[in-house]
């Protein structure tokens, strides 16, 4: 079974620890620059929204590479950058319809969401389980239940 | 390590930017922040500047912890001296501007000189440069911050900006980040205008690392975040309700500064309070409150985002003003409320907007409108002063002009923009500003909580709660619960708050997370990022060394014991209602032990012993 980033944009708060998780994670350093998740403060709004690759099953991203450096982890399901095969080429992040496969340009490399090996720093890190790691194939399946709670009649 | 060892020095004057190398012996002394901006200062500059001359410096200081992934790790603050109080000024703010400082590559930036036209610093990792502002000058921050993110085409700039009170000599202006975060007390925001200092705008993408001990930094952190989210004010009192949820609380223990500080409880608190802005309004069934937000690194969140009622007299023509924004803090919602008597939620966070847009302190406008709405129910004040307006408690239309007067410095708001002090001296009743050296006070009335008229006193910085909330022992028994209308033990208490605060403020850490954590939570987190063995005794230490540097600071400033007092309000009118019914601040029974305790003379200047212990003797470099 593999499991799921899913993302409530409604309990998040935007304090960034997904950000610097993430970054520590993968580069050694708090970030949130270098963040694969990143999230969006959309102000007038009010809202808050964590935002990351999907991880998608034919993904455009893996399909597009000419030189075949990304790739499925068989354990997670995670699209994956091997890094020593990556030229910087950055076709992948135009490819991408979702914006969530970036450039870094101090490696010269993409970077893109791993799923950290299956442990993602970001879902641990969240304090509002605004990020959690489910289920993938019950990504809805909290969404399903609030609205299952309103078909029961009331007593 | 945690600290970037680096410092940004611009000199407006000249117009320059360069870099050196932090002061690593005085990191070991004063941490960070708060504490290592005020050495600098201190040592860089003469007490005596007159505030708004060239010779002041503004130091914008980041904590060793600010940018790493500790609870609250976000934070900055803004040094100098201040043109409101002649003290020392030091205001501290949330909001992303301190990581992106830190992820610059930056501990601190130290302004000095005067810019001979407006500029702003553009700052993008180690790349400094200063750039012209004309046409930013006469913009609110709002606007200046658009424009900024236009002219850069990077929507991840972080900005600092000063609004156009500042910038008209409101001696209150702070400076704002993040379009409603502020460094927002004792006027650092007209220092900053002063210099001919529009903005400071930050990209770093450098990041935060060298911490000492990795391991050890992530267990402290995780174990101390489990701390907050598990504690019912940080857990769930403040993410709900915000800082709001102290408004019933502190009206119902008859501390609740009310006109101007006549009464002690607000009859109109319920329609101002956290739980007034959950309630869905009539015109389009939305609550005041549409979200909680948090600063960067906060897992509490206490930060409110709010809309006015589209239908309320005063934006139903500016559409401007419809869009969600920061909405009411306690402090602001007393000061703008409870103090003017004006009950009126949208008011109030139409007010606040206009606070956040043009960078003024909620606070001390509040209470100098409360004062000028005293001094025309007495006379003193006219419409003919006012421009035709009747400045009469309970006004909210009195307030909301009051606001945009201030906030543009228009006709009566440039008497206001002196504040409480100097507008009742002005009006020839200086009894009735509710003042200490000459700032306004905040939201917990000292006669309801003895403590806090000792905490007011002594405050370095003028009258404040964030020097030592001994609110959270006296009222909501954190750590240990005192009685609020006792003076006993109170200048411990009162210096054991002082200390611990100076330490935290110069963490990087928000001092909110000491409703949850002590220093023994705090240390841990401190001492895994740095080295230099930081147990809790020896942060305490530090905040006392910092607390005496303040002091000594103001004493070369010329402030003397005689400033370290209460308005006559507080000490001779008893409390008329409420637990304090009765009661004045008994200041006289807590000061001359509190200067014992400390280690100074009965003058209140710390002893050759006193500053010999704390090592205050050195010189600079």
């Amino acid at each position: 079974m593999h499991k799921a980033l899913q993302l409530e944009p409604e309990k998040c708060t935007g304090c960034l620890q997904c950000e610097m998780a993430c970054s520590y994670e993968n580069e050694q350093a708090f970030n949130p620059s270098k963040s694969r998740i990143k999230v969006f403060n959309f102000h007038d709004e009010g809202r808050f929204a964590p935002y990351t690759c999907s991880q998608c099953s034919e993904a455009w991203c893996m399909h597009a590479c000419p030189v075949e450096a990304i790739v499925i982890n068989q354990k997670t399901g995670a699209k994956e950058v091997i890094e020593d095969v990556c030229v910087g080429c950055k076709v992948c992040t135009i490819a991408c319809p979702f914006g969530t496969v970036n450039y870094n340009s101090d490696s010269g490399k993409v970077i893109k969401c791993d799923l950290c090996g299956g442990d993602p720093a970001c879902a641990t890190a969240c304090p509002t389980g605004a990020i959690t790691y489910v289920d993938a194939d019950h990504t809805g399946l909290a969404r399903m239940k609030a609205h299952a709670s309103q078909t029961i009649p009331k007593a | 390590m945690a600290w970037t060892r680096k410092i940004l020095r611009v000199n407006l004057t000249a117009g320059t930017c360069t870099e050196e190398p932090l002061n690593m012996e005085w990191a070991h002394k004063y941490l960070g922040q708060r504490g290592l901006a005020t050495k600098y200062l201190v040592e860089e500059i003469d007490a005596k500047v007159d505030a708004l001359a060239p010779g002041n410096k503004l130091i914008m200081a980041t904590g060793p912890l600010t940018g790493t992934m500790a609870a609250t790790g976000g934070r900055y603050s803004v040094i100098t001296k201040s043109p409101l109080t002649g003290a020392i000024a030091c205001s501290n703010s949330g909001g992303f501007i301190g990581n992106e400082i830190k992820n610059a590559g930056f501990d601190m930036i130290i302004f000095e000189g005067k810019s001979p036209k407006p500029v702003y610093l553009y700052l993008e990792n180690e790349k400094a440069e200063l750039l012209p502002a004309d046409e930013l000058w006469g913009k609110s921050v709002w606007e200046a911050d658009h424009i900024l993110h236009n002219r850069h085409q990077d929507p991840l700039l972080r900005i600092a900006c000063v609004g156009r009170s500042a910038e008209q000599g409101c001696l209150y202006a702070g400076v704002v980040n993040d379009l409603h975060r502020a460094a927002g007390r004792s006027g650092v925001g007209t220092v900053m205008a002063s210099k001919n200092l529009k903005a400071v705008a930050v990209r770093g993408t450098r990041g935060v690392g060298n911490v000492r001990d990795i391991k050890a930094f992530m267990q402290a952190t995780q174990a101390a975040k489990a701390a907050l989210a598990g504690n019912p004010v940080t857990g769930e009192g403040l993410p709900k309700m915000g800082t709001q949820v102290l408004m019933n609380v502190i009206n119902e223990v008859g501390a609740m500064p009310t006109r101007n500080m006549r009464e002690v409880q607000f009859e109109g608190a319920n329609r101002i309070s956290a739980e007034a802005m959950h309630i869905p309004r009539e015109s389009d069934g939305k609550p005041n409150l549409t979200t909680n937000g948090a600063c960067f690194g906060c897992t509490i969140a206490c930060g409110r985002i709010s809309t006015i009622d589209p239908k309320h007299y005063t934006i139903a023509d500016k559409p401007q003003y419809k869009a969600a924004s920061g909405g009411l803090e306690y402090e602001a919602a007393w000061a703008l409320g409870s103090d003017t008597g004006v009950d009126d939620l949208d008011a109030l966070t139409y007010a606040n907007f206009l606070c956040n847009e043009d960078g003024f302190d909620p606070i001390s406008f509040g209470a100098t409108v409360a004062a000028a709405m005293e001094l025309f129910e007495i006379g003193a004040i006219t419409t003919e002063h006012t421009g035709g307006l009747e400045m009469r408690f309970g006004s909210a239309e009195a307030l909301t002009r009051a606001a945009e007067m201030v906030a543009k410095g228009e006709g009566f708001g440039r008497d206001l923009a002196l504040g409480s002090k100097r507008l009742c001296e002005k009006y020839g009743h200086p009894d009735l500003s509710m003042t200490v050296k000459g700032q306004e006070f905040p939201a917990y009335d000292p006669r309801g909580i003895q403590g806090m008229g000792l905490t007011y006193a002594t405050s370095n910085r003028g009258a404040c709660h964030l020097r030592s909330y001994t609110v959270s022992s006296e009222i909501l028994g954190v750590p240990v619960k005192t009685d609020p209308l006792s003076t006993d033990g109170k200048p411990e208490l009162v210096k054991a708050f002082q200390d611990a605060t100076a330490a935290v403020d110069s963490s990087g850490l928000c001092v909110f997370t000491t409703f949850a954590w002590t220093l023994e939570d705090i240390a841990p987190q401190v001492d895994a990022a740095c080295e230099g063995g930081w147990s809790p005794e020896k942060m305490l230490e530090a905040g006392e060394r910092i607390w005496n540097l303040e002091r000594k600071f103001n004493l070369d400033a010329g402030l003397t014991a005689k400033d370290d007092t209460l308005p006559k309000r507080l000490l001779k009118d008893a409390a008329k209602t409420g637990p304090a019914k009765g009661k004045v601040n008994e200041l006289h029974k807590m000061l001359p032990h509190y200067y014992e305790i400390r280690g100074w003379t009965p003058e209140g200047v710390p002893t050759a012993e006193t500053l010999n212990r704390l090592e205050l003797y050195e010189q600079g470099p």
